[in-house]
């Protein structure tokens, strides 16, 4: 089906390929179907989930494993099982990026990352209990070193 | 907003399936228990409202910042 996007002109896209966020997004939660679109640059770490019923609606996620070392988040089996069937699921963890007006400043936010069962494609934005992660990680430097 | 007043080891009703109860009462701490259907997602409000400032803060500029990046990255 077409899709029309903001940031990315008109889009050719597969059903199959939406994933539906049931409860929405926190501050978002009207808008339910989104599509992940990968970075037209293969090295990058960023793609984007656009939303199918929002043109303007897109936030660019990254791959939180490469900009943390050791991070491994803590999502609970009711967290998990929100997304549907476990039995040899696999899943996505992306954490949205916000990106200042001084673009050295952007961020990840680690807790609350994006999970999505690609199996079932549904997804969800998970709020980490505790605080062993950052709602605003910089990244800045660690983009630096990956790009080099 | 409903206000009630509940003693320790009393429970509040939401619907049928929503139950909220006084675990403990500490000073001016209250241990709350919930039972709530798995579909319902239940935190903290002021991370909650942390993470909604965040995702609206993750749709400004976000296209045009990243485009930037590139560029600096490309330059080194």
């Amino acid at each position: 089906m077409k899709l029309i996007t903001k940031h990315f002109g008109e889009l050719q896209i597969l059903e199959e390929n939406i994933i539906t966020f049931e409860y929405g997004i926190p501050g978002f939660t009207e808008y339910t179907k989104y599509i992940v679109i990968n970075d037209e640059d293969e090295d990058s770490p960023f793609c984007w989930l656009q939303s199918v019923e929002e043109s303007q609606l897109a936030f660019a996620l990254v791959n939180p494993f490469l900009i943390h070392e050791d991070y491994n988040p803590n999502i609970s089996d009711p967290e998990i099982a929100k997304l549907g069937d476990g039995e040899e699921a696999e899943y996505s963890i992306l954490s949205i990026v916000v990106v200042p007006e001084d673009i050295e400043k952007m961020t990840a936010n680690l807790r609350a990352p994006i999970l999505i069962n690609i199996r079932t494609k549904k997804g969800m934005q998970v709020i980490l209990d505790g605080d062993d992660y950052p709602v605003k990680y910089y990244l800045f430097d660690r983009l630096q070193k990956i790009a080099k | 907003m409903l206000a009630l007043s509940r003693k320790k080891d009393e429970s509040i009703m939401i619907g049928d399936h929503i139950e909220i109860k006084i675990l403990e009462v500490n000073g001016d701490k209250v241990r709350i228990g919930i039972e709530a259907p798995r579909d319902i997602t239940i935190h903290r409000k002021e991370i909650y409202l942390q993470i909604q400032e965040e995702n609206k803060a993750a749709t400004v500029n976000t296209l045009e910042g990243l485009s930037k990046l590139k560029d600096m990255m490309k330059k080194k």
